[in-house]
C-alpha cells in the first residue's frame, strides 16, 4: 500500500532518466504507472463490503502521526478516480503536448500530484493528510504554471498557490485543535468521539478551520476564483486537477469529516449556504462565458458548490446523492474538458460561438461530448440521471426551506445543462463552417479517453447495478456513517421528483435553443469585475506588497552602523525597562575578594590602552594599544588561575598583531569620516551600553550559579577521561565534537583568506 | 628585520620552539598545555624563521605545504572519532593502551585526536600568514 | 578586584560598540577585537575568580582535594579565543582585499561599488 503511494514520487524522480525512452520510442509508458495503480486499488473492491480497512505504517509515533491508510467507499472511489483518470490523462498527453521539449517534467510533476493526491484520500492520519494536501497545492502550483514563460500562467499558478496554500495553514489549524480535543489525529479513532468533539467549545473553531480549508481548495465562493485562472494549465492538467481530482479533495475533507463533524445545524447550515450561493451563483457565471473552458471551470465550480450544498443538507438520500455525483460529475466533466482540449488542439480556438460542425469531421470526439453533456445535463439512461434523482429527493426531504432549497438547485441544473450542451453537442451540431473546413480528425490517442469515460456513464447509467452494492453502499457508508441500503433504481414512478427531472431537462434544452453564447453577453461581465472577490484579493495583495516595501526601506536602508543603532537602542530599552521596573543592585562584599597594588595598575593600564585604541588616529597606535589590552587580558587569566587561557591569549594576541602590522601598516593614516555630532551620539550610546553590560555582569555575578556541569567535569575528568587537566580534558574529551567543529571553522577561515588573496576581484585595472 | 643577531637568534628559537610546542601538546592531558596551545607555539616559530629568512627558505624546511595540515589534522580527528565505533562504543569515546610509553606517557586515541588539533591549528595559521605574506 | 572587572568589561563593551559605528572599516576590526575580549573577560568572571587554584590535578591524584577554578568557562573562552582568531584574520584581510580594489577604507562609499565593477 505505502509503496502504491509513494511509487508516483519515485517515478517523478525517474522522469528525466526516462526522457529519452518516453519521447521517441514508447510515449505511452508513463501511462503504465497510472494503469497499474488503477488495476491495484480494483483488487481492493472485492472487500469493500466487508468494511473499511485500515493499512498502518508508524511515522513519528512520538506525535501520533503515522502513515496510516484506510480504505473504504470514499476513499477507494477517489483513488480508483485519480488512477482511472490518471491514466486516461497520462494517455492523452503523450499526443496532446507530443514533442514539448518539457514533456518529462509535466510527466514528473502529474505523477507526483497524483501521488500526492493518492495519500491525501487514503490517509487515515489527519496530519499525514495535511501533508499530501499541501503536496497537492504544490504540485498543481507547478501544473498551472507550467507554460512558464507566459506572464499570466506565472500569475494564476501563484494564486492558485495563495490560495490553496492559505487554505492549508487553516486546515493545519484545524487538525491541530481537533487533535487536541480528540486525543488522536487518526480518523477512525476520531469518528466514535464525534459527540465529544461536538460538544467542546472549540467545535465551532474546528468547523470554521477546517471549511475554509476545503472552501479554499474546492473553490467555494468567495475564493472560487483561483479556478477559472488556473485554466492556464494545458488541457489534460485542467481536466485532471480541477475538474475530477484536486478540487474535489475539499468535498473529500467535508465528506469524510461529516461523520464526525456532521449533523450539526452550525455544519449543515454554513455548508448549505456557501454551496448554495456558489453553485448559483457560478452557474449563473458560466452562461455569459464564450471560452469553452472557461465555461467548464465555472460549470465545475457550480458542481462543487453542488456537492457542498448536499453535504450540507445532510438527509441520507443527499449524502448519497453526493457519492453519486462525485462519480458521475467526475466521468462527464473529465470526458467534456478531453473533448474541449481536442478541439482546442485540432481548430486552434476555444470560442463556443465560431465552434459548430465538427461533429463531422471528428465523429468519435462528437460522441463523447454528447454523452458526456447528456449525463451532465441528467438525461435517462445516463449516470448523471441516478444522481439527479436521488439529489433530488434528497433535498425534497431537507424539511425546512425546502421550496427555496430545491428551487435554486433546479434552476442551478438548468443552467448547468446549457453549459453542457455548450461545451458538449453545440460544437459538433450544425453546418461546418468555412474557416474551420479544414480541420483534420483527431488520432486515436486523443479521441480514445473520452470515448471510454464516455461508455462507462452508459454503462452504469443503464446497470446501475453494477455498482451498486459493491460500490455505491459502502461509499454511502462511508460519508455518512449509517447502515442503511438504499438500491439505485432506474424508475422510481411518478412522483415529485420525476417532475423535477422533466422540468429541468424541458426548460433546460428550452433555455439552450434560446440563450445563445456571444461576446456581448460576456462583456457586460467587466462591469462587475472591479467588485469581484478575484480584484478585491489582487488589491489586498498589492497593497501588502507596497506596505512590505515601505517596511523594508524603512528598517533595510544599506547602512550597517543604522542597523546596528537599532538592534542597540531596542535592546537598551528591553534591558532598561527591565531594570527600572524594580531590581536593585546590591553589591555583597563578602563575595568580592581584596585588590591588590598590581591589580590597580594593570586595569589602569587596561583602561588607557582601550581609550587609545579608540580615540586614536593613529593606526599603529590603535594595533598596539590593542595588544596591550590582549596581554593584559592574558595577565588577568594568570593570575586567576587559567594558565591554559594565558597561553592561548598571549599566543593569538601576538599573531593579531604581526598580523595586522603586516597586512594594515601600509594603509593611510585615519580620516575623520564622521561629523562631531555624530560621534557625540555614538558615544552616548556606546557608553549607555557599556553601563548596562557592567550592570548586567554584576547582577548576574550576585546571583547564585549553578554549578552541576563543571562540578561534574572536575570530578570525573581523571576517573572517565584520565586527564588532570580538566580544560584540556573537556576539549579533547568530554566536548571533542564541539572542538571538531571549531577547528572545521577554522580551516574554512584559513581557506577564505587563501583564496580572498589569490582571487582577483577587478580584473579591469590589473589586466 | 634581516639582521644577524635576529637570524641567529631565529636559528636556535626555531627548534627550541618547536621542541616546546610538541612538549606542551604531550603533556597536555595532565598540566597546562594542549593541541591549540602547541599548534599556535609552532607556527610562532616557523613564523619568526620566515621573518628571518624569508618565506623560500621556511617553505623549504617545512617541506609539505601547510595547506595539506589541515586536512591531515581533520582526517586524524576523525579518525579518532570514528576509532571506537570498532569497538563498539560511541563516537569519540577514549580509547586508551594499558601500558603507557616511556616519555610520551598514556597513549591514547584522545592523544590522536589532540595531535589532530593540532596539526589543524599550525596549517590554519601558516596558510593565513603565507599567503598574507606572498601577496604584500 | 571582581567591581574593577566589571569596570573593564563596561568600558570594553562601550569602546567595542562606538567603533563599531564608526565608518572607517579598520575602525570596525578594532571594535570586533574590544568586544570580543570584553566577552570572554565577562564569561570569565561569571566563572568566579579564584586565585592560583588552575584546575589542575596535583601530580598522583585522581580527584581535587582543594577548591578549584570553573573549568567550564576556560574552556568555553579557549574555543572563543581561537575562532576569534580565525573571524578577526579573515575581516583583516577582507578590508584588506577592500582596500586593494576600491581604494577607500570609508563604508559609505562601498554603497555605490555595485555600479563601479
Amino acid at each position: 500500500m505505502i509503496t502504491a503511494v509513494f511509487l508516483g514520487f519515485i517515478f517523478a524522480a525517474f522522469t528525466p532518466v526516462l526522457r529519452k525512452l518516453g519521447q521517441s520510442v514508447f510515449p505511452w509508458v508513463y501511462s503504465l504507472l497510472p494503469l497499474g495503480l488503477f488495476v491495484y486499488f480494483l483488487g481492493w473492491l472485492p472487500g469493500l463490503s466487508n468494511g473499511p480497512q485500515v493499512v498502518g505504517y508508524p511515522w513519528i509515533p512520538s506525535y501520533g502521526i503515522n502513515l496510516d491508510f484506510r480504505i473504504d467507499g470514499l476513499s477507494l472511489l477517489f483513488a480508483l478516480l485519480i488512477t482511472g483518470i490518471g491514466s486516461l490523462v497520462f494517455f492523452y498527453s503523450t499526443y496532446y503536448l507530443k514533442g514539448h521539449p518539457a514533456l518529462d517534467r509535466f510527466y514528473g510533476f502529474l505523477s507526483m500530484f497524483m501521488a500526492s493526491m493518492l495519500g491525501l484520500v487514503l490517509s487515515d492520519n489527519l496530519m499525514a493528510m495535511f501533508i499530501f494536501w499541501e503536496l497537492t497545492s504544490i504540485s498543481s502550483f507547478f501544473l498551472i504554471g507550467f507554460n512558464h514563460e507566459e506572464k499570466s500562467s506565472r500569475k494564476s499558478a501563484l494564486t492558485a498557490l495563495g490560495i490553496t496554500g492559505f487554505g492549508g495553514l487553516v486546515l493545519l489549524a484545524g487538525v491541530v485543535l481537533i487533535g487536541t480535543v480528540g486525543g488522536s489525529f487518526s480518523f477512525s479513532a476520531l469518528v466514535p468521539l464525534s459527540e465529544t468533539i461536538q460538544n467542546s467549545p472549540s467545535y465551532v473553531w474546528i468547523v470554521g478551520l477546517f471549511m475554509i480549508g476545503a472552501f479554499t481548495k474546492s473553490a467555494q465562493f468567495p475564493f472560487h476564483f483561483w479556478l477559472p485562472g488556473a485554466m492556464k494549465a494545458p488541457t489534460p492538467v485542467s481536466t485532471y486537477l480541477h475538474s475530477a481530482t484536486m478540487v474535489k479533495a475539499g468535498i473529500y475533507l467535508l465528506a469524510r469529516m461529516t461523520p464526525v463533524l456532521g449533523a450539526n445545524p452550525i455544519w449543515n447550515d454554513t455548508l448549505l449556504w456557501v454551496g448554495g450561493i456558489t453553485m448559483f451563483y457560478a452557474a449563473a457565471h458560466s452562461l455569459f462565458r464564450v471560452d469553452l473552458k472557461s465555461i467548464l471551470a465555472y460549470s465545475t465550480i457550480s458542481a462543487l458548490g453542488i456537492l457542498v450544498f448536499l453535504l450540507g443538507v445532510g438527509t441520507e438520500k443527499a449524502l448519497l446523492g453526493a457519492g453519486l455525483f462525485i462519480l458521475a460529475h467526475a466521468l462527464y466533466k473529465a470526458a467534456l474538458f478531453l473533448v474541449t482540449g481536442i478541439i482546442d488542439h485540432q481548430t486552434g480556438t476555444r470560442n463556443v460561438p465560431g465552434l459548430k460542425g465538427l461533429g463531422k469531421v471528428m465523429p468519435m470526439v462528437a460522441f463523447g461530448g454528447v454523452v458526456a453533456a447528456l449525463s451532465s445535463a441528467g438525461f435517462p439512461l445516463f449516470l448523471g440521471f441516478l444522481s439527479k434523482e436521488v439529489m433530488y429527493e434528497g433535498v425534497l426531504a431537507l424539511g425546512n426551506l425546502t421550496i427555496v432549497a430545491v428551487a435554486i438547485l433546479v434552476l442551478t441544473k438548468i443552467f448547468l445543462l446549457v453549459a453542457g450542451f455548450w461545451a458538449g453537442i453545440k460544437p459538433f451540431v450544425g453546418h461546418l463552417p468555412t474557416e474551420l473546413a479544414s480541420v483534420k480528425g483527431p488520432p486515436p490517442t486523443l479521441w480514445i479517453p473520452p470515448v471510454l469515460l464516455g461508455i462507462c456513464t452508459i454503462i452504469t447509467g443503464v446497470y446501475p447495478a453494477l455498482i451498486d452494492s459493491s460500490f455505491v453502499q459502502p461509499l454511502f457508508h462511508a460519508i455518512s456513517g449509517s447502515n442503511e441500503i438504499y438500491t439505485l433504481k432506474l424508475w422510481h414512478g411518478f412522483n415529485l421528483v420525476l417532475l423535477l427531472s422533466l422540468i429541468t431537462l424541458g426548460a433546460g434544452v428550452a433555455l439552450y435553443f434560446f440563450w445563445k453564447p456571444s461576446d456581448t453577453k460576456f462583456a457586460k461581465t467587466f462591469r462587475f469585475e472591479s467588485t469581484s472577490p478575484e480584484s478585491l484579493f489582487e488589491s489586498g495583495g498589492n497593497l501588502f506588497l507596497r506596505f512590505s516595501r515601505f517596511w523594508t526601506d524603512f528598517f533595510q536602508n544599506g547602512y550597517l552602523r543604522n542597523y546596528f543603532i537599532t538592534i542597540l537602542a531596542f535592546l537598551i530599552l528591553v534591558t532598561g525597562y527591565r531594570l527600572l521596573g524594580g531590581v536593585d543592585i546590591h553589591i555583597d562584599w563578602e563575595q568580592i575578594s581584596s585588590v591588590s597594588f598590581y591589580e590597580v595598575i594593570l586595569t589602569a593600564m587596561m583602561a588607557v590602552s582601550i581609550g587609545i585604541a579608540v580615540l586614536t588616529h593613529s593606526r599603529t597606535m590603535a594595533i598596539l594599544a590593542l595588544g596591550i589590552v590582549g596581554f593584559v587580558n592574558c595577565l588577568f587569566f594568570l593570575f586567576f588561575s587559567a594558565p591554559d587561557l594565558a597561553m592561548t591569549q598571549f599566543s593569538i594576541d601576538t599573531l593579531t598583531v604581526v598580523l595586522f602590522m603586516l597586512v594594515l601598516f601600509r594603509l593611510p593614516k585615519n580620516k575623520k569620516l564622521s561629523s562631531n555630532p555624530i560621534r557625540i551620539r555614538d558615544g552616548i550610546i556606546s557608553l549607555v551600553f557599556g553601563a548596562f553590560i557592567a550592570i548586567l555582569t554584576l547582577e548576574v555575578f550576585e546571583s547564585p550559579s549553578q554549578t552541576d556541569v563543571s562540578t561534574f567535569h572536575a570530578e570525573n575528568a581523571y576517573l572517565l577521561a584520565k586527564g588532570r587537566n580538566v580544560v584540556n580534558v573537556i576539549l579533547v574529551d568530554f566536548r571533542a565534537s564541539d572542538t571538531i567543529v571549531e577547528t572545521v571553522v577554522l580551516v574554512i577561515a584559513a581557506i577564505g583568506v587563501y583564496t580572498l588573496m589569490k582571487l582577483d576581484l577587478n580584473p579591469q585595472k590589473n589586466p | 628585520m634581516k639582521s644577524l643577531i635576529f637570524r641567529t637568534a631565529s636559528d636556535y628559537l626555531l627548534p627550541l620552539l618547536l621542541l616546546f610546542s610538541i612538549f606542551l601538546l604531550l603533556r597536555g592531558h595532565y598540566e597546562p598545555g594542549g593541541g591549540f596551545v602547541g599548534g599556535l607555539v609552532a607556527s610562532m616559530a616557523f613564523l619568526i624563521h620566515s621573518f628571518a629568512y624569508g618565506l623560500t627558505q621556511t617553505r623549504k624546511i617545512i617541506r609539505v605545504n601547510p595547506g595539506y595540515l589541515m586536512p591531515v589534522g581533520l582526517l586524524l580527528a576523525l579518525v579518532a572519532g570514528i576509532a571506537p565505533w570498532f569497538v563498539g562504543l560511541p563516537f569519540l569515546t577514549g580509547l586508551w593502551f594499558s601500558e603507557p610509553l616511556r616519555f610520551i606517557g598514556a597513549v591514547s586515541s584522545v592523544l590522536v585526536f589532540d595531535i589532530g588539533v593540532y596539526l589543524v591549528v599550525i596549517g590554519t595559521t601558516l596558510t593565513i600568514f603565507f599567503s598574507i605574506s606572498e601577496s604584500v | 578586584m571582581e567591581l574593577l572587572l566589571v569596570f573593564l568589561i563596561g568600558l570594553m563593551h562601550a569602546g567595542g560598540v562606538y567603533m563599531l559605528l564608526r565608518r572607517s572599516m579598520f575602525k570596525m576590526i578594532i571594535g570586533l577585537i574590544l568586544l570580543g575580549n570584553g566577552a570572554n573577560l565577562l564569561i570569565f568572571l561569571l566563572g568566579r575568580l579564584v586565585k592560583g587554584h588552575p584546575p589542575v590535578m596535583a601530580d598522583g591524584m585522581k580527584v581535587f582535594t582543594d577548591i578549584y577554578a570553573d573549568p567550564l568557562p576556560q574552556a568555553v573562552i579557549l574555543t572563543a579565543i581561537v575562532i576569534g582568531f580565525g573571524l578577526q584574520s579573515f575581516a583583516i584581510i577582507l578590508i584588506k582585499k577592500v582596500y586593494k580594489v576600491l581604494e577607500t577604507d570609508d563604508l559609505d562609499e562601498l554603497n555605490s561599488s555595485e555600479e563601479e565593477i
